[in-house]
Parts: C-alpha cells; sequence; structure tokens
C-alpha cells in the first residue's frame, strides 16, 4: 500500500515526456470515425484529440491500445497512445460499434 | 436487443462479481445487506451524476480529468480492500468460529461493511455511468426500436444481477471455516488488479511515464476482450499486455496487503482471540 502511495506521489512530480508529433485530429460524426485510418509513429507516444460531434456520449475503446475514454456528445476528449511496436491497432465506439470502427497503424 | 444486452451485460459482470465476493467476505456480518444496498444505492446515484457531467470531469486537469477520477476511485477502492483484509486478519478466526459454533453474530463486523460498502459503491460507479451514457443515448434518439434496445438493456442488468447470485453461491459452497480465507486470497488479487488498472488509467492521463513497454502479450492465447478475458480482468486483473509499471503495482499490492496481514495477525494478544471453548452441543 504505501509503496503504491510513494508511487502515486513520485507520479504526480514527474512531467509527461513531449509529444514528439502535433495531437492528431479524430472526428466522430453520425457515429463513423474520420479519418477510421490513423498513422502515427512507432516507438513514441502519441495524442489523439476526438471531437464527438454526435449528440450522444461515446466510448473510444481499444483493447489493444489499453485504451477506454468516454467523450460527451459535442465535446472532445484527449486519447493518449502509448509507444507503440509497429503494428495494427483496432478501435471502436463501444457505443455504436456497428459503425464506429477505426484503426492505428504504427509504423 | 441482443447489442444492447450484451453491452449492459459487460459493463455489469465487474460490479456483479465484485458485489457477490463482498457479500462472501461478509457473511455472518448483521446488516451486512443493508450495507451492500447503501453502496449499491450510492453508486447509482454517483453513476448518473458522473454521466450527467462527464463533460465537464473531461475538462477538468487539462483534459485528464476521466482518467485521474477513475484512477483515484479505484485507488480508493484498493484502501478499502486492504482495509477489510487487514481487519479480518485480526478478527476472521474468531467470526469463523462463532459461526460454526452457535451461529452467532458477530457485532464488531459492521466496523469493516462502511469500506466494503464503498467498495460496491465505487465498483458500480465506474461501470454504472456508462452504462448510464449508454441508455441514456439509445432513450435519446428517435426511433421505433427504442424501446426493444431498453428491454435489452434491463435484461443486461438482470443478466449482471444473476452474475453477482452466482458469484455468491458459489462461494458459499466453500466451508465456512475456509470461507474467509478464500475470500482474503480474492480481495487480495481484486485489490492488486484494481492497482495495475489505476495505473493505466494514470498513464493515460499522462503521469507515470515510466516502464511503460509491454512487458509480455499472451493476446495469442487469450485476449482480453473475450468473456473470459474480461471476468478474470476483474477477478484478477487480467491483461494481455501488461507494462512494466502495472505489474510492479500489482505486485506491489499483493505483497503490501500480505505483510499488513501478517503483521495485525501477529499483533494481536493471544487473549482478544476467542479461547478453544467447550463446544455448545
Amino acid at each position: 500500500m504505501k509503496t503504491i502511495f510513494a508511487f502515486v506521489v513520485a507520479a504526480a512530480f514527474l512531467n509527461a515526456p513531449a509529444l514528439a508529433d502535433e495531437p492528431i485530429a479524430l472526428k466522430l460524426k453520425d457515429h463513423k470515425f474520420t479519418p477510421a485510418e490513423i498513422h502515427v509513429k512507432a516507438n513514441q507516444p502519441n495524442l489523439i484529440v476526438m471531437a464527438n460531434e454526435d449528440a450522444t456520449a461515446e466510448e473510444f475503446d481499444s483493447t489493444s491500445l489499453k485504451v477506454e475514454k468516454v467523450v460527451a456528445g459535442n465535446s472532445s476528449g484527449n486519447v493518449r497512445i502509448r509507444p507503440l511496436a509497429p503494428g495494427r491497432y483496432p478501435f471502436m465506439g463501444e457505443f455504436h460499434s456497428a459503425t464506429a470502427q477505426g484503426v492505428v497503424i504504427a509504423e | 436487443m441482443l447489442a444492447t444486452l450484451l453491452i449492459v451485460f459487460r459493463e455489469i459482470i465487474e460490479a456483479g462479481l465484485i458485489v457477490g465476493i463482498v457479500l462472501a467476505a461478509s457473511k455472518g456480518v448483521p446488516r451486512r445487506a443493508l450495507w451492500v444496498a447503501y453502496g449499491v444505492g450510492g453508486g447509482v446515484l454517483g453513476a448518473c451524476i458522473v454521466a450527467a457531467f462527464a463533460g465537464e470531469l473531461e475538462s477538468l486537469f487539462e483534459g485528464s480529468g476521466q482518467e485521474l477520477f477513475n484512477a483515484s476511485v479505484l485507488l480508493l477502492a484498493v484502501v478499502m480492500l486492504t482495509w477489510h483484509n487487514v481487519w479480518m486478519a485480526g478478527h476472521g478466526r474468531q467470526m469463523a468460529r462463532e459461526m460454526r459454533e452457535v451461529g452467532a453474530q458477530v457485532a464488531a463486523g459492521e466496523r469493516t461493511l462502511t469500506a466494503l460498502a464503498i467498495v460496491v459503491g465505487v465498483a458500480v460507479l465506474r461501470e454504472g455511468s456508462e452504462v448510464v451514457l449508454f441508455l441514456y443515448g439509445i432513450a435519446s434518439q428517435p426511433g421505433t426500436t427504442t424501446a426493444s434496445l431498453l428491454i435489452g438493456g434491463a435484461l443486461g442488468v438482470v443478466a449482471g444481477v444473476a452474475m453477482s447470485a452466482l458469484m455468491y453461491y458459489g462461494l458459499l459452497a466453500i466451508p465456512a471455516h475456509k470461507l474467509f480465507r478464500v475470500t482474503s486470497g480474492l480481495i487480495t488479487l481484486l485489490a492488486a488488479g484494481m492497482a495495475a488498472q489505476a495505473v493505466l488509467f494514470l498513464q493515460q492521463a499522462g503521469y507515470l511515464q515510466v516502464l511503460m513497454s509491454t512487458v509480455w502479450d499472451t493476446s495469442w492465447l487469450l485476449p482480453q476482450d473475450t468473456i473470459v478475458g474480461r471476468l478474470l480482468h476483474t477477478l484478477i486483473g487480467y491483461s494481455d499486455a501488461p507494462n512494466g509499471a502495472q505489474l510492479v503495482a500489482y505486485a506491489a499490492t499483493i505483497v503490501a496487503i500480505m505483510l499488513l496481514m501478517r503483521w495485525e495477525h501477529s499483533r494481536k494478544p493471544r487473549g482478544d482471540r476467542i479461547p478453544a471453548a467447550a463446544p455448545a452441543e
């Protein structure tokens, strides 16, 4: 327990490393992502800013990216992508997974 | 309807399993159902509030409010589970004995119920806010299918509750004198998994950017998004591709809880435990 606390306290003083590139814009409209294919550089952290232009909330969900992020309707949210090994990492809008599908390609 | 049922069920599994474990862990403690009900009620209320203010929550802490909130409530649950386990290490033997011999209720057990009620509340809050957002989204869309989708949602809730009951009665099949040992173990792993999950949220929020590379990948064997993967994720914190910081948090939590339990167990003076009294019969 103490170790965890020490960890969290230490973390509060650590600054996030600067992102190598500009944030990547991702739009959700009519429960579809644009672009549905996002290319990122491998082995460096990336930031996706998801603009949800639908009226309803959506959850950016990806098991392979280890991200679960709710973005409220008509607002935007940050999705941090950890440094990835080259490969394909699918993601979806969990609340409308029939249409809201996309993939992050690290290369 | 089936899709809705599955989504709601998936979100509720976690809370359901945790409620089942908590009920089994507090067996024999008076008024535990009331406390668990407080936890569920508080969690549902909290979930609605979180869902209503999802946008505002998000904009806190430079867009990392949601992640920090999730990490905080998870760490709160870890602390409460630890407290429960440590307390039980001091009193569990006594409780088990009394239950077995005279079926008496241990009034002192109520103290740790606050902790368990908070754990239940946190679990319901986290999963519930997503369910609320999802169902609200459906309900606000005009269409003829709304009713059937809502029925699907309701069935999902029922299935989640059934999961909870299954967990509870499954655990009750364990003999009373072993039950607390089993629930202690389950709660330790539950706490460790939550700590690892909290680390992931902190990393998503931009903090704790250490040991972030994946240590191993078992997604070829058991992907985390299958039902079994999800169940194990909830119960023991299974991750198909954990990173270093998560593993450290997981191991540290287990070690810390075990050390605290051992310390509490040995700290209790002998006289505090129930002496080997003559059997009632």
